[in-house]
């Protein structure tokens, strides 16, 4: 059976029924940047780093669904610098302080920085004053640094089976909320060796005494960019998922 | 029993009256916050024991919609409204005058824990501001006169059931009926015609009107009735060997109506709650719903009792239940559901979310509502003056409707005028009408513009009020605020922009991060600290903004700034303070056309460059 096309940067790319246009692309070996996604859970639709042209219309990649004929732009100067804005706009919103965080070089929003070329910060800051939870002995929850991707929410639900973490608040004021009565972290079930723990694409949600254990420059997105690291990783999953 | 266990109680009973059922939890949380001033942890706590959800799940409710509170709030709890009319009504003079005559400031609580005030987004009053909400209760017309007894009535504890009726008095205002307000359809007369004539042929007088949402986006609503009707292919794929499973379908009546400026659906629900009921059931008849909803605005809680009186009487002369009007299996009633402070709840998708008990974020589209709604099942959500226009289109015909009004936009619309007019109230016009036909009527002069559409809409300016009424040219949900020259567009923008900032939802990164920036980008403007590079900027993120964020509020939040950056480049560069960069051109010069129409030439009039 022959599959449907769509077109991505005028390349013919094929797809099946019910793939988004963001599962068509990887499972092609096409980049799409991504923050609030990963394949292995639903997708969210929030980031909007994965903003692509179809047909003429922004639309995001990652919850689109791909279809006949669809006219897909991707990588051009102008949704490069619309990708650059949302990066520079997360790094305003939170506390992102990359040399002194462990997080660093192994950092989704520092790598998608780099990979989009990002040299400033353009916009001013917002300083928010989040509350930090060191409550846990084993994670440590650092909300300045959240991107309210629900990355952790959604392993947490879905994978953990656990419902640890949730969004509240709204608007600039949302924040990252823990399911217990006191609000922390140590009072709830989640354990270091849970998907919710290791699923932050940032360094909000770290596992403690593990901090350099690789030393800086040697670490994933010092070696790799971006776009090889997701390829890498999520090819086979989306392979997985489809086929 | 000590306070926490008695407090448990409460709320614990709240919960079990709602049946546990957890996608009435918004409800059961406007319940615990009206009889405990706040849902406090322990209230949250319990919620989510009793209903067996998480607390987060209660928690992050609590914290989305403006009307409830996790910290406890006066016994009397009074809120101004912030929009631009109450505004221009004089609302913050009003306001310092009560916050001095009650010793309080905003957003605070007074230490006896009487009362509190603070300020809230559009209460839809605005042609009868400045207004306010005490326990969620609108009040009209506020004077210092009234305010004083309102004060008097606070500082003696009177309950609020025993106010005077006087002060919570709300006008209709209607100033120009055409064909729908000028033939109210009779209880039961739409609902007969559907049974005399079948669902095919009203299917068509639909189709014929051409009849388009009134909400203001303007889809056709006979194509969203039939698509409902028609349904998901999954439910042609029933499992083999059972009966073909009719899927349950919903329709919802959205009456959120937040958009600042807009109040004829307020109107509507007051005098002719009958007819969008009877809409509704027409609808629900055509599409095979057995469940409808009211998605009620919080801001409209005085008509609450009212309605459920207009849904009582209904049901007792048979046009609403089982049966209807005796037709075997024509099964419908409808619920009324409130809201509780949150514009985004009027974005069809956000309203289903809120209907489900959730925070009023926006789903991800494909699939649309009409397909996959409420609880996934196939919706229709229209506006109250579609479901109104709806039923009498069922009774007098297609072409009764269709007769009047442009190409792309047939029939009359309702516009709800309010701002520098002395009539501003409800109009119906044919579309096609012009802005200067309006505003003659309306009773404006020396307009320096128009706001079309309310905040998501569009600025006018003097020069184009040529412009007409319809989806080919101004499309509009019905808001229509006049300013006159005495009013700074400047500030005008601020309003909005800050409006927009406060009530977006915060999924999205453009739209949660970019409001705030431009919240603040205007104020720095605003306040004279602005540069050249900082309207370049305003420009360029609005114009980011628009295009990415994932709903219509991002998509339509930086309107307020392009339209007047673009029809006042002058009155923006005015108020810049220092140039930090060289330009491409002439700041000064470019003023000069300013300063010939203004007539002056002052040195407030020049601008020095840097
Ligand atoms: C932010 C936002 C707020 C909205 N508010 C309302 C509203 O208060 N009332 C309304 O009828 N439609 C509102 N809409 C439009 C609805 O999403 C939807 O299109 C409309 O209810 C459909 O009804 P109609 O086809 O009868 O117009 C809003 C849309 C957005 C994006
Ligand atoms: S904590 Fe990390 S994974 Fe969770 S929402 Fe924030 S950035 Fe995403
Ligand atoms: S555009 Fe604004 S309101 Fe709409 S989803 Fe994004 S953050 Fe929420
Ligand atoms: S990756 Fe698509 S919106 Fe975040």
């Amino acid at each position: 059976m022959t599959k449907p096309f769509l077109q991505i940067d005028g390349k013919p790319i094929p797809y099946t029924a019910g793939q988004t246009i963001m599962e068509a692309a990887t499972a092609a070996g096409i980049y799409i940047p991504h923050l609030c996604h990963n394949p292995e859970f639903e997708p969210h639709g929030s980031c909007k780093l994965c903003t692509v042209k179809v047909n003429g219309r922004n639309c995001s990649a990652c919850t689109f669904p791909a279809a006949d004929g669809q006219d897909v732009l991707n990588d051009t100067a102008e949704l490069n610098e619309l990708r650059r804005t949302v990066t520079q706009l997360l790094f305003v919103e939170g506390n992102h302080l990359c040399p002194s965080c462990e997080k660093s070089g192994n950092c989704q929003l520092q790598a998608a920085a780099y990979f989009l070329g990002m040299v400033d910060a353009h916009f001013p800051f917002f300083y928010p004053a989040r509350e930090l939870d060191g409550s846990h002995p084993d994670i440590l929850l650092d909300r300045d640094r959240c991107i309210f991707c629900e990355l952790c929410v959604r392993a947490s639900r879905d994978v953990d089976g656990k419902n640890v973490f949730a969004i509240g608040g709204r608007g600039i004021d949302s924040r990252l909320i823990v399911n217990s009565p006191s609000g922390k972290l140590a009072d709830t079930p989640i354990a270091a060796t849970d998907k919710a723990a290791r699923v932050c694409p940032v360094g909000a949600i770290l596992v403690k005494r593990r901090g350099f254990e690789v030393p800086i420059g040697e670490r994933l997105y010092d070696r790799h960019t971006l776009a090889e690291e997701s390829l890498e990783r999520e090819e086979p999953i989306v392979e997985s998922r489809h086929d | 029993m000590d306070r926490d266990e008695n407090e448990r109680r409460i709320v614990a009973g709240i919960v079990e009256n709602h049946g546990r059922d957890a996608h009435r939890l918004l409800s059961m949380l406007r319940e615990v916050q009206r009889e405990l001033r706040h849902v406090s942890p322990t209230a949250q706590q319990t919620v989510a024991e009793t209903l067996g959800v998480c607390v987060t799940r209660v928690r992050a409710v609590v914290e989305f919609y403006s009307f409830l509170s996790a910290a406890p709030l006066g016994k009397f709890d009074i809120r101004i409204s912030d929009s631009i009319t109450d505004h221009m009504l004089g609302s913050r003079d009003i306001a310092a005058y009560l916050c001095d005559a009650l010793a309080i400031r905003p957003g605070d609580i007074r230490p006896d824990g009487r009362v509190s005030m603070a300020f809230t987004s559009c209460t839809g009053l605005c042609e009868q501001g400045p207004a306010g909400l005490v326990n969620g209760y609108a009040i009209p017309r506020l004077t210092r006169e009234r305010v004083d007894r309102i004060v008097e009535l606070v500082n003696h504890d009177t309950p609020l059931s025993d106010w005077p009726e006087a002060l919570f008095a709300v006008e209709d205002n209607v100033r120009l009926k055409d064909r729908l307000l000028a033939n109210p359809v009779k209880p039961g007369a739409s609902l007969e015609r559907v049974l005399a004539q079948g669902r095919e042929t009203i299917f068509e007088e639909i189709e014929t009107s051409q009849l388009r949402g009134r909400g203001g986006a303007g889809f056709n609503t006979a194509w969203k009735w039939r698509f409902c009707y028609e349904g998901p292919e999954e439910v042609a794929v029933c499992p083999p060997g059972q009966p073909a499973a009719q899927a349950e379908r919903y329709v919802v009546c959205n009456a959120d109506e937040g958009e600042p400026g807009t109040f004829k659906d307020r109107v509507l629900l007051q005098s002719h709650a009958d007819q969008v009921f009877e809409g509704m059931t027409v609808c629900a008849y055509l599409v095979g719903a057995r469940q409808g909803f009211l998605y009620l605005r919080g801001e409209y809680l005085y008509l609450h009792q009212r309605l459920e009186g207009v849904l009582a009487e209904r049901r007792r002369q048979g046009l609403l239940g089982e049966g209807i009007l005796g037709r075997k299996g024509f099964d419908f009633d409808i619920e009324i559901r409130l809201g509780a402070g949150a514009y985004i709840c009027g974005e069809e998708s956000a309203l289903i979310e809120s209907l489900e008990g959730k925070r009023g974020v926006p789903r991800n589209r494909p699939p649309y509502p009409v397909t996959h709604g409420y609880l996934g099942k196939p919706t229709v959500v229209n506006n109250v003056e579609t479901f109104f226009a709806a039923a009498a289109i069922t009774l007098h015909g297609g072409e009764w409707f269709a007769s009047v009004g442009t190409e792309k936009s047939k029939g009359t619309k309702l516009l709800s005028i309010c701002g520098d007019c002395s009539r501003p109230g409800i109009y119906e016009y044919p579309f096609g009408v012009t802005i200067s036909r309006i505003l003659d009527d309306c009773g404006a002069d020396d307009t320096l513009g128009v706001q079309i559409g309310g905040p998501s809409g569009m600025f006018i300016s003097d020069k184009e009020f040529g412009r007409k009424l319809a989806f080919e040219d101004l499309a509009t949900g019905g808001s229509f605020i006049v300013f006159d020259r005495t009013r700074d567009v400047l500030e005008i923008a601020r309003n909005f922009t800050h409006f927009f900032a406060h009530e977006s939802c915060g999924f999205c990164t453009p739209c949660r991060v970019g409001t705030a920036l431009l919240k603040n980008l205007l104020d720095k403007i605003g306040d004279g600290h602005g540069a050249a590079g900082d309207l370049a900027e305003l420009s360029r993120l609005g114009r980011f903004v628009r295009s990415t964020s994932h709903c219509g509020l991002g998509q339509t939040a930086a309107n307020p700034i392009l339209s007047t950056l673009e029809r006042y480049p002058e009155l923006y560069q005015k108020r810049l303070k220092t140039i930090d960069f060289e330009p491409g051109f002439d700041l000064d010069g470019a003023l000069a056309i300013a300063r010939r129409l203004s007539g002056r030439d002052d040195e407030n009039a020049h601008l020095t460059q840097t």
